[in-house]
């Protein structure tokens, strides 16, 4: 003890906290890790100390003193109510839970370091948006409802405490999409949807980061210290149309009109989620620029957007792909071609006229 | 009157020998014999003898190569469809037709679209639709699909910039070869066809793709918005300028914007203000040249003689263009009259000579809007003095 570092993290029931929480605990330069939720996880925590506390009462701050932490790492401002409730319950949970946490850290002289999982969410999605947002710049609508709020409230308050401890170290990472083959979210149970719904006539520019560059990041943000806000996403961008093809998913256009209708409908059947943000994102995208991630915080994602993108859609049920097979087939026919490129066309009126 | 020329026998008859009204059994029995060449001739000359006329006109859709093949076309259907049709009537028009000949006619087909290699060049062109299927592309960070505007959009505009406006191109050599510039435009013509005509221009001249950047209009609108970022548009704001411009991108802007294009007829080739300065400020944090660009003849393609406001307010934009020709004439007053364009590079505009701090120093900002707003005017009284007429 002593040498080592107490960390504490918050969120574990939730498998991206309970991974983080189980490779913190396997670290050689941590000693403890103290996981806390309301509810106790469903895997293994390891050996990770599992205190059931609930971060929007008190009880917190008590817990951060006897144990001597001396990093707290915030993962339990969630997208999805899940199993917690309904959205009043996940309000609560995220801005009720985040003042209660601040507050208990503020108390506590030996904490040294405070790292929070945000979203780029916050930087909303509309028409007017610039095409890679820095962190400097503010959402052009600020959010009104939902979870872009939470998370824009959240983050006032991590940095309203990190004007009053300006001796602890703090981190604000605002992360891109988490995707992989595990992870829940309305993103990627939209992804899962058998058939998908598209805005008819947009095509989002979308980011993801892989789940286990988000276990990475953290890590990598717990062990260096270095304050600050930044960007986390993969490399490259996709466009929404390339990811479905990808994927292989059949899709299908709804006018902007009818598609909160049908985000509405989908959620009464508990299909998926699509909240004002998430249609919002999936009109007009996003994009995030992640240079201050590699020159400042020093981190490098091991997945490129796409790459992070493929791994998920190969744990999907494979699609039809029925129009690729019949070209397959063609191609087959006719001499291989060692150039990609294809020479020009003498087509009259371009190949698609 | 030529009907009844026509048809010798069995008219002017007695009664029961022919009514004079229709032909007579007799007549009707010899009349393929005689009638039925007589009554063809002018409906199979009719369209040889149009053609050519049509031909003369430029025509959007059509490229040079497809010249050779039109000549034979308009007289082979009109033969070979005339017996084909009384022989077979009532079975389908599928029917029948061995496989072999549907062999022999994608093969016959395929050489003509893509010449002797046809084998090679339709594998390529199946290994890139596969690509395409299965999203194994780039797009940039703006979300610039390079391979599909290279091979669609401007596949498609270029015929339409060649033989429709015949745009003439000068100046070419004031776009540097790489590196950022900012090529900055005067705005017409109701609707940006003026910017596409010049994306066309610059790739062809220099190979290098301009960047648009485009009002936050465009981007709300579904399919526009989805296609200008495709096609390398991006919002026209501080942030994206910069970005590109540091990038090492070639910009170009329009900062009159909606005052420009939406402008009447009659206030053509006045340049409305230069917004504020912004793509001004831009250059000059960037360092980057500034080439003005003086565009002649996009005034004329849809000449705006009148506007609906509230019909504009309601629908939530600037402007509802009435042209001479368009509510009028449906989706024919679409079709831009065939002005004859100029497109004139000016010498860039140095910005980087001026210190660090250039950019905030708002005077120096308007002093360098105003000398490109200049250059842009005089250069369009220029063209529009050697121009002959509005269409040659």
């Amino acid at each position: 003890m002593g040498t080592g570092r107490t960390v504490l993290v918050t969120g574990v029931s939730r498998d991206l906290g309970r991974t983080l929480a189980r490779t913190l605990a396997a670290d050689p330069g941590i000693d403890r890790v103290i996981g806390v939720d309301v509810i106790p996880p469903r895997g293994d925590l390891g050996d990770v100390t599992f205190v059931r506390a609930d971060i929007r009462n008190p009880v917190i701050a008590k817990v951060i003193a006897k144990e001597d932490v001396d990093t707290v790492v915030h993962m339990s401002v969630i997208a999805t109510p899940g199993s917690a409730g309904a959205r009043g319950t996940m309000k609560e949970l995220n801005v009720i839970g985040t003042m209660q946490l601040l507050a208990a850290c503020q108390k506590a002289e030996g904490l040294r370091s405070l790292v929070v999982k945000s979203s780029t969410i916050a930087y909303g999605a509309s028409s007017r948006d610039p095409a890679m947002f820095t962190e400097d710049m503010e959402p052009r609508r600020p959010a009104r409802t939902g979870y872009a709020k939470d998370v824009s409230e959240v983050e006032q308050y991590v940095r309203g405490f990190a004007r009053r401890r300006p001796d602890v170290s703090v981190t604000l990472l605002r992360c891109a999409n988490v995707i992989g083959p595990r992870v829940v979210s309305p993103l990627t149970s939209y992804f899962r949807l058998p058939v998908i719904p598209t805005v008819l006539g947009f095509d989002p520019r979308l980011q993801f980061l892989h789940e286990s560059d988000l276990n990475r990041v953290l890590r990598h943000a717990v062990h260096e210290d270095r304050g600050g806000t930044f960007n986390v996403a993969g490399d490259g961008l996709m466009m929404l149309s390339q990811a479905l093809r990808r994927a292989g998913r059949t899709s299908v256009p709804v006018p902007g009109f009818a598609f909160g209708g049908l985000g509405s409908a989908l959620k009464s059947a508990r299909v998926a989620d699509l909240s004002p943000e998430l249609v919002a994102f999936l009109t007009y995208g996003r994009g995030v620029d992640t240079t201050r991630m590699r020159t400042e915080l020093g981190f490098e994602p091991r997945y490129g957007t796409d790459a992070a993108f493929c791994e998920f859609a190969a744990a999907l049920p494979p699609g039809g792909r029925r129009a690729e097979r019949v070209l397959g087939a063609l191609a087959e026919r006719l001499p291989p071609v060692d150039d990609d490129r294809p020479a020009s066309l003498t087509v009259a009126g371009g190949p698609h006229g | 009157m030529g009907d009844a020329e026509i048809i010798p026998i069995g008219t002017r008859g007695q009664p029961g020998r022919g009514t004079g009204k229709r032909p007579s059994a007799a007549a009707r029995g010899l009349a393929p014999k005689s009638g039925a060449p007589a009554r063809k001739a002018p409906a199979a000359d009719k369209p040889a003898a149009k053609k050519p006329a049509a031909e003369k006109q430029p025509d959007a859709d059509q490229p040079v190569i497809a010249t050779a093949p039109a000549d034979d076309t308009p007289v082979l259907p009109t033969v070979a469809a005339a017996p084909a049709r009384t022989a077979e009537r009532g079975t389908s028009p599928l029917a029948g037709i061995p496989a072999g000949d549907w062999l022999a006619a994608f093969q016959h087909a395929s050489k003509e679209l893509f010449g002797d290699q046809w084998e090679p060049q339709l594998a390529r062109f199946l290994a890139f639709l596969r690509r395409r299927l299965t999203g194994d592309y780039a797009v940039d960070e703006y979300g610039f699909d390079a391979e599909v505007t290279e091979r669609f959009f401007m596949a498609a505009l270029r015929p339409l910039a060649q033989k429709w406006f015949r745009i003439e191109v000068r100046g070419v050599e004031n776009i540097p070869a790489e590196g950022g510039a900012l090529v900055v435009s005067n705005h017409s013509g109701t609707i940006p066809v003026d910017g596409l005509m010049t994306m066309v221009s610059i790739h062809d001249h220099t190979g290098r793709h301009l960047r648009p950047l485009g009002a936050d209009l465009v981007f709300r609108l579904p399919v526009v918005g989805s296609l200008a970022r495709k096609g390398g548009a991006t919002l026209a704001c501080n942030e994206d300028a910069e970005r590109m411009l540091s990038d090492g991108k070639l910009v170009g802007v329009w900062p009159e914007g909606f005052k420009g294009i939406g402008k009447p007829f009659s206030d053509r080739y006045k340049l409305q203000r230069f917004g504020r300065g912004g793509f001004v400020s831009a250059a000059l944090r960037t360092g980057v040249p500034i080439i003005p660009l003086s565009v002649v003849g996009a005034e004329e393609i849809y000449p705006l003689v009148g506007n609906i406001p509230s019909l504009a307010r309601l629908l939530g934009v600037p402007y509802i263009p009435i042209t001479p020709l368009f509510p009028w004439l449906g989706p024919l007053g679409l079709v831009p009259l065939p002005s004859k364009w100029l497109l004139e590079f000016g010498e860039p505009i140095r910005t980087d000579e001026y210190d660090a701090g250039a950019a905030e120093d708002p005077m120096l900002v308007f002093n360098v809007t105003d000398q490109v707003r200049e250059t842009i005017q005089h250069t369009l009284y220029s063209l529009l003095r050697e121009r002959e007429s509005v269409f040659r």
